[in-house]
Order: C-alpha cells, then structure tokens, then sequence
C-alpha cells in the first residue's frame, strides 16, 4: 500500500508525501472492472456539476496493518473523508466508482459498483466504512 | 427547508418528497427524490459500501 500506490509516507521515493488519489464515476454501459488498470474519460458519467476525472479522494490517515516479519496479517486503508459529488445533475444511470491514483500516472487502485443512480439537481454520497481489518474500503491479506 | 431542485431554490413544502432505500450484501443504499407538480426536480443518493469486489493493487506491498 506505500509501494505503486503510496497512501502514507514513509517510503522512500522520489517524493516524501503521499500519493493523491481520485474517485471517478462510470455509466452502466462501462467497461470497468478487476481488469482496469488505468483510468479512462470513456463512459465516465457526464453533466452539470461534475468535472471529469472526479474529485480528489480525502487521505488523513495513512494504511495500517497487522502483520509482521514472522506472523500474517491485514493491510487496509480507507479514505478519510466520504466520497461527495455536491449539486450535479447525472442523468445518465451509473454504477460504479474507480478509484485511482493521479500521481502514478493514473493508475487504478480499486473498482467498486452499487445499484444503478442518477443524480438530479442534488448530491451523490458513497460513505466510506469504518476504517478496520473486516471493514476497511482496501484490505490485503498476507501469509 | 430550502431545496435545491431544477428549478431553482424552492421550499419544501411546494415539492412532493419520496424516499427509498436499500439494503443488501454490497450495500447500504438511500435516496430522496422532490418532485414538482410531477416533475423530478431533486434526486440525492447516499451509499455506503459493504465490500470491495474488484481491489487491484497493482504491486503493492505492506507499509
């Protein structure tokens, strides 16, 4: 989790800081999935309000986990803050959120779909779990 | 209470309110939509996440 994709900032790389990461939302009709690796404007949801690309996702808290040298464990990290598109009209359904990484060249993290919305005039919220080994939004098991 | 609609700000007592939700293994879903004289004007949604499907962390490794 502080390799490709830095969510903290103790490696030790070129830049010292963590990574910045987006949240862009995608039309049913979409191609996106575990084999995504990039992020793509193609069938990323489109209308008032909404920037392409999405919104910067909220990184306070850098991973966590539970293992070490000797023992298994989990790595996990959830975002900070809840995912929130204020006052845009998406009329167009749509299902799912890639999230990924805009300082590594874009480079997708993760993909998460839900039931089918559309936006009218108001706001789309994806409330992120409680940041935990069984809950967290990215968990890693190790051996 | 003052919405924000299609139409501009408008108070909710001129707006029809209609609410839903839903809850299953991948999420935890609610949504509420005003409408004016039958017309759609405000739709909000709010999802919570209940598990994480599709996660590929391209070579990453523990912190």
């Amino acid at each position: 989790m502080t390799a490709t994709h830095n969510f903290g900032t103790s490696p030790i790389r070129a830049a010292s800081t963590a990574d910045t990461f987006k949240a862009a939302l995608y039309v049913t009709t979409a191609t996106v999935n575990a084999a995504t690796t990039v992020y793509s404007s193609t069938n990323e949801v489109s209308g008032t309000g909404y920037t392409a690309g999405g919104i910067t996702v909220t990184n306070a808290t850098a991973p966590s986990s539970t293992n070490t040298s000797a023992t298994a464990g989990v790595g996990y990290w959830t975002p900070s803050g809840n995912l929130v598109y204020s006052t845009v009209t998406l009329t167009t359904a749509f299902d799912t959120v890639l999230i990924y990484n805009s300082s590594q060249s874009n480079a997708a993290v993760s993909v998460h779909t839900f039931g089918a919305q559309t936006i009218t005039a108001g706001t789309f919220t994806l409330t992120m779990p409680t940041n935990t080994t069984t809950s967290a939004l990215l968990r890693l098991s190790t051996t | 209470m003052i919405i924000t609609t299609t139409k501009g700000e408008m108070d909710d007592s001129l707006l029809e309110k209609r609410e839903g939700s839903i809850d299953n293994d991948i999420e935890l879903t609610t949504w509420v939509e005003y409408y004016h004289e039958g017309e759609l004007v405000h739709r909000s949604a709010h999802v919570t996440l209940k598990t994480s499907p599709f996660t590929n962390l391209v070579a990453a490794s523990m912190a």
